[in-house]
């Protein structure tokens, strides 16, 4: 489903929902609580499903549709990073997933039954370099035995199950570096709600409120049908959902930069310093029209890597660009918001300085800013790696 | 058991067009949505529905185009179907003949319950319920807060200004619901996918057996003969405090005779 009127019914009524929320509710939960409420709310209203297909239960709606619903979220003023893996990481479970596999879990992540929206890729050491990770999967007769740690896995304590990203053969067996890298599905806890042996999770606070936690394996057993896919597939089965998660969180830049440019164009109308309005002044009014001109242009990239993705065309580069070009137009526009609004902008009232922390995420995650560089300068340009 | 619920489409209040300075009407060649003051009706209509463990919900909406988005929101939130009256000769209807249509759209529903709102957000005379339930010879309730059917009985609280008088009528018959008695549900997203493909009859008036020349601007016995701007809020007097504030305020408030 594309077609515009359905996305504008969807903006709409998805809209109506998050204002219920509301700013208040997003500064309430500051510093680390979860939206329990609101993510409840999108759940039963179908939101969070809406990207698996109807033969499972979900909404079959197109990625770009889902990317609307996130963006309103986010205009709204409320934070969609507490609930946007939900939608997507079971991405990689349809694409690679068995139909045992599908059958048994995507129904219930449809409803909200099981919450799938922890994906461990991260470690401390490996940081950027995937390829690198350390943490170890071990075949042992019926099991895997996990061991390891990962970092910033985020909703970690929020989920039932985690896409998990561990080597299963050693890279010097291995001809590349991200070969021998497999996904599992795993269950973090078990039906008394408790986490499963072998499993610690920690939260780790952060400058937003995120829910990020660090994870330690330490012999942690999974049965044998946890994996997904192709036993040492894993980095090019993680990598086509990537592309899923770039456009999204480039949808999500797009309503925080939404937000900064209404917020401040109207507080540079009203408010009044040596008898005029602030934004009679060229200082004050040109950063928030040149924010609007760069998210108006960063949004085109996200359309167009939308409609690419639903066509099942490959969009690795304007994905990776509408994350980039949408994370910078925010941060612009954010800090055109915080300098508008002057002192005010530094109140916790006024909603400004928790977007403008929230929206400072998108240049460094799911991939920092850089690293997509590097992949149009090496795989588009075709110029040397750099590094 | 067959609820109808009249909704009416209306200009979006957070956009609200113009005055048509000849026929002093409002504009509405513009998008029209569900008007909230409906939404309440469709949410009672839907629990009673459930509660009863059967039967369905009927829109019935009258529009001089063939206006849907606004019955599309209520058939997302759980409505079944609709019937559209459309067409050009309802330009300029009264309530009357606003109410003489309905009337015919609610019989083809066969209801064993009709629900509106207590008044519409951009006419508000809140006179068509008990039109309609005059022309259909049917009991008229208004203003409820709360609605129990049982046995072909209705409950009704009806909110009055100091409490509830609770009537019992029996069905059919025409309910007005005060807004914000209820918490209409928001569409969820199957929902909305759904209302896409239930059924909506658009009928006009011909279908209906109404001629056009006893409706619209041919048959409205209601005339408006003059509009005007309302007028400014004057500004206010801002009372500084010298530690005399509290007494020029009582003495403001007297003045208005409020004290
Ligand atoms: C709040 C939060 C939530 C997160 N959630 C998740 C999650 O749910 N799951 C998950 O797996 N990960 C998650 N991450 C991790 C995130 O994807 C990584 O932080 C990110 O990919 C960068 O890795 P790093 O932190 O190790 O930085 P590093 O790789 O150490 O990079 C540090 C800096 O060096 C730069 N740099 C490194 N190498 C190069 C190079 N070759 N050329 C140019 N510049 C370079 C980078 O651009 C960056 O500026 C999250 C991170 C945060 C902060
Ligand atoms: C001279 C004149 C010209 C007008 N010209 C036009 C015109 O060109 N186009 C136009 O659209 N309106 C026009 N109107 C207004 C329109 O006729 C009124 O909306 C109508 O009379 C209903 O009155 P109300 O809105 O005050 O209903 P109320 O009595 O305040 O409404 C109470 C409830 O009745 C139901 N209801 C009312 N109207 C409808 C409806 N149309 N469909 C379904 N349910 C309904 C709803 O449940 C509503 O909550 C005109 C009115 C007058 C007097």
């Amino acid at each position: 489903m594309t077609d515009a009127h359905d996305l504008e019914t969807v903006r709409t009524e998805v809209r109506r929902l998050a204002d219920k929320y509301g700013c208040e509710y997003w500064r309430g939960l500051e510093p680390d609580r979860y939206p329990d409420e609101f993510v409840a709310d999108l759940t039963s209203h179908g939101w969070l499903g809406a990207l698996i297909p109807e033969e499972y239960g979900g909404g079959g709606l197109s990625l770009t549709g889902a990317s609307v619903i996130l963006e309103e979220i986010a205009a709204s003023g409320g934070n969609p990073s507490a609930c946007h893996a939900q939608m997507y990481v079971m991405g990689t479970l349809l694409r690679h997933g068995s139909d045992d596999q599908k059958r048994r879990y995507l129904p219930e992540i449809a409803d909200g039954h099981l919450r799938l929206q922890a994906f461990g890729v991260t470690e401390p050491v490996a940081g950027s370099d995937t390829g690198s990770i350390r943490t170890r999967a071990e075949r042992d007769g019926d099991t895997w035995r996990i061991n390891g740690q990962k970092i910033w896995t985020s909703r970690a304590l929020h989920s039932d199950l985690m896409v998990l990203l561990a080597r299963t053969t050693p890279a010097d067996e291995c001809e590349r570096h991200t070969d021998g890298l497999s996904v599992f599905l795993i269950h973090l806890r078990d039906p008394a709600g408790e986490l499963v042996p072998g499993l610690t999770i920690n939260p780790i606070p952060t400058m937003m409120n995120h829910s990020t936690t660090e994870v330690f394996f330490d012999d942690m057993e999974v049965p044998a049908g946890a994996l997904v896919g192709t036993e040492g597939n894993g980095f090019r089965q993680i990598l086509d959902g990537m592309n899923a998660e770039r456009i999204l969180i480039a949808a999500e830049c797009i309503g925080d930069g939404r937000f900064f440019v209404e917020r401040a164009s109207a507080y540079a109308s009203e408010r009044e310093v040596f008898g005029r309005p602030i934004g009679m002044n060229q200082g004050v009014q040109f950063p928030i029209a040149r924010a609007y001109a760069d998210l108006q242009a960063a949004d085109l990239m996200r359309y167009r890597a939308a409609d690419l993705f639903d066509r099942g065309e490959p969009c690795g580069p304007e994905a990776n660009m509408a994350k980039l070009l949408a994370s910078e137009a925010s941060w612009a526009a954010g800090n055109a918001a915080l300098d508008t609004h002057g002192g005010f902008g530094f109140a916790v009232e006024y909603d400004i300085e928790r977007k403008f922390r929230e929206t400072r995420l998108y240049k460094v995650a799911p991939v920092t800013n850089n690293l997509i560089l590097s992949f149009l300068g090496e795989k588009v340009l075709g110029m040397p790696r750099s590094y | 058991m067959i609820v109808v619920v009249c909704v009416k489409q209306i200009p979006d209040p957070a956009d609200p067009g113009a005055l048509d300075p000849d026929t002093k009407t409002l504009k509405r060649d513009v998008k029209l949505i569900l008007d909230e003051s409906d939404s309440y009706g469709v949410e009672m209509g839907l629990q009673l529905v459930d509660a009863a463990g059967e039967g369905e919900v009927r829109l019935v909406s009258m529009v001089p185009n063939s206006e849907v988005s606004g019955l599309r929101t209520a058939l997302a939130m759980g409505a079944e179907s609709a019937v559209l009256v459309s067409d050009e000769a309802l330009a300029g209807s009264d309530a009357l003949s606003t109410a003489k249509v309905l009337a015919a759209a609610i019989r083809r529903c066969e209801p064993d319950l009709v629900l509106t709102g207590t008044e519409s957000s951009d006419g508000y005379t809140g006179t068509v319920p008990a039109q309609v339930a005059e022309l259909m010879d049917l009991p008229s309730v208004t203003f409820a807060k709360e609605i129990a059917v049982a046995d072909g009985v209705a409950t009704v609280k009806r909110q009055t200004e100091d409490g509830y008088d609770e009537i019992e009528c029996s069905l059919p018959a025409v309910v007005s619901v005060t807004a914000g008695v209820v918490e209409p549900r928001y569409p969820s997203f199957k929902g909305i996918m759904a209302a896409k493909n239930k059924p909506v009859d658009e009928v006009d008036l011909a279908a209906l057996g109404i001629d056009p020349g006893t409706v619209g601007w041919a048959g409205a016995g209601q005339e408006i003969t003059d509009i005007a701007e309302a007028p400014a809020r004057e500004a206010g007097e801002v009372i500084v405090d010298e530690g005399d504030a509290h007494e020029r305020i009582l003495a403001f408030l007297d003045d208005l005779k409020i004290l």
